[in-house]
This record gives structure tokens, C-alpha cells and sequence, in this order.
């Protein structure tokens, strides 16, 4: 029952991996990809969650850390870049 | 019985991630999208470390899973309000359907300044807000 409840969910998972990569490639201005960017790191922490669970290797939930950890850091640099460098010159 | 458990978390958790990035595909400007991911994808993440947490049983695994929702829960509103704010400042334009935007009267985008609204009092000229700082 397990093995079909993870298969369904990893088809979600990457249906709102798409929606997110269509927002990421369409989004009019910058910030708007950037969060959708959040979403996508977002996204793959779960996945990495599920595929811990799929193979029964506990040691992926380090990948997870370390991903939020990095999505949280470019969503900081790209903000900084947004605000200093972005459409006004200060 | 445990693996009930977390096929429920897992299916819940995966069904907030889709509301999320549905709501970050349709919704239509940049404060809207971000009320979409910040809360609905953490609550996801969130559901499926705590179904990664009930499948292993084990009190490492489970402390690994804790952490990464503790960080994912500090660090998801602080990079919604940088980007947020990085946002308005750069001029994303609303939606056309706002229908409040109180930065817009008290906020000067060239002079980098708040106000708060109440500086016309101190010199005794009331105003309204709406025309406060055109007045003086």
C-alpha cells in the first residue's frame, strides 16, 4: 500500500514542480521568479523526504537540510540583488 | 497501522505542495503568489518530514526531521519579507484589484522615506491622509 501511496505522491510532486518551473520561466519581473524558486527548493525537500522513505536510506535527510539551508541563502542574495542593483539606481 | 499514518501525512503534505504551486501559477502579482508558497509549501514540507519521521521510528531520524522543519519554519518568513520588500521597493505593480495599499500615500520611493502619517499634526494642519503629503 505504501509503495502505490509514494508512487501517487511523487506524481504530485512533479506536478507542482511544473507549475512552479511554468511560473519561473513566465513570471513577469524578478522577484516573482525568485519565489517561485523557493517553491521548487521547497518541493524538492519534500521529494527528497519521499525517496528517504521510497529506499529506506535515512542518511538523505541531510540532502534535505542542506537544500533548504541553500534555498534559503539565494533567497537572500537574490533579494539583496533586487534591492541594491535592480531597476533603480540609489 | 504506522504505515497509514503516513501514507496520510505524505498524501496531505503532497496535496499542500500542489496548492502551492497552483496558487503561485494562477494568483495574479507578487504579494498574493508569496501568501501562496510561504505558508502552504511549509506546511508541506512540514507534513511530509513528519511522515519521513513516523516511517523510520528512530529518535536520530526523527530529530533530523524536527530540525529541518524548525529551519524551514525560521527561515521561510524571513525570506518572505526580504523578497517582499526587495519587491515594493522596486515598483512590482499590484494587482488591479487591490484594495488597500497603505505604504502607497506614506511611502516615498525617491527619498527612500516612511512617514507615518501623523507629521502634519505636529504643525497643526490636520490633513487627510489621502492628501497629506501633497498638501504641504
Amino acid at each position: 500500500m505504501l509503495s502505490v501511496v509514494i508512487n501517487i505522491v511523487y506524481l504530485m510532486l512533479s506536478l507542482a514542480l511544473l507549475f512552479a518551473f511554468i511560473r519561473l520561466t513566465r513570471g513577469p519581473s524578478l522577484p516573482d521568479r525568485v519565489v517561485a524558486l523557493e517553491l521548487i527548493a521547497s518541493i524538492v525537500v519534500g521529494y527528497v523526504g519521499v525517496h528517504a522513505i521510497d529506499t529506506g536510506v535515512a542518511s538523505f535527510l541531510d540532502v534535505a537540510i542542506v537544500i533548504a539551508l541553500t534555498a534559503f541563502l539565494a533567497a537572500i542574495g537574490f533579494a539583496r540583488f533586487v534591492e541594491r542593483g535592480g531597476v533603480k539606481n540609489d | 497501522m504506522i504505515e497509514i499514518l503516513v501514507s496520510v501525512l505524505l498524501l496531505v503534505g503532497a496535496a499542500f505542495m500542489v496548492l502551492a504551486a497552483i496558487g503561485v501559477l494562477r494568483l495574479p502579482d507578487l504579494p498574493t503568489r508569496m501568501h501562496a508558497t510561504t505558508k502552504a509549501g511549509a506546511l508541506g514540507a512540514m507534513m511530509t518530514m513528519g511522515g519521513v519521521a513516523f516511517y523510520f521510528g528512530d529518535s536520530t531520524v526523527a530529530a533530523r526531521a524536527v530540525a529541518i522543519v524548525i529551519f524551514i519554519f525560521l527561515t521561510a518568513p524571513i525570506a518572505a519579507h526580504v523578497i517582499g520588500r526587495a519587491g515594493y521597493f522596486t515598483g512590482t505593480k499590484l494587482w488591479a484589484g487591490t484594495i488597500k495599499d497603505e505604504l502607497q500615500e506614506r511611502y516615498d520611493p525617491v527619498t527612500h522615506k516612511l512617514n507615518s502619517g501623523l507629521e502634519e499634526l505636529k504643525y497643526g494642519q490636520p490633513t487627510r491622509t489621502g492628501k497629506g503629503t501633497s498638501n504641504q
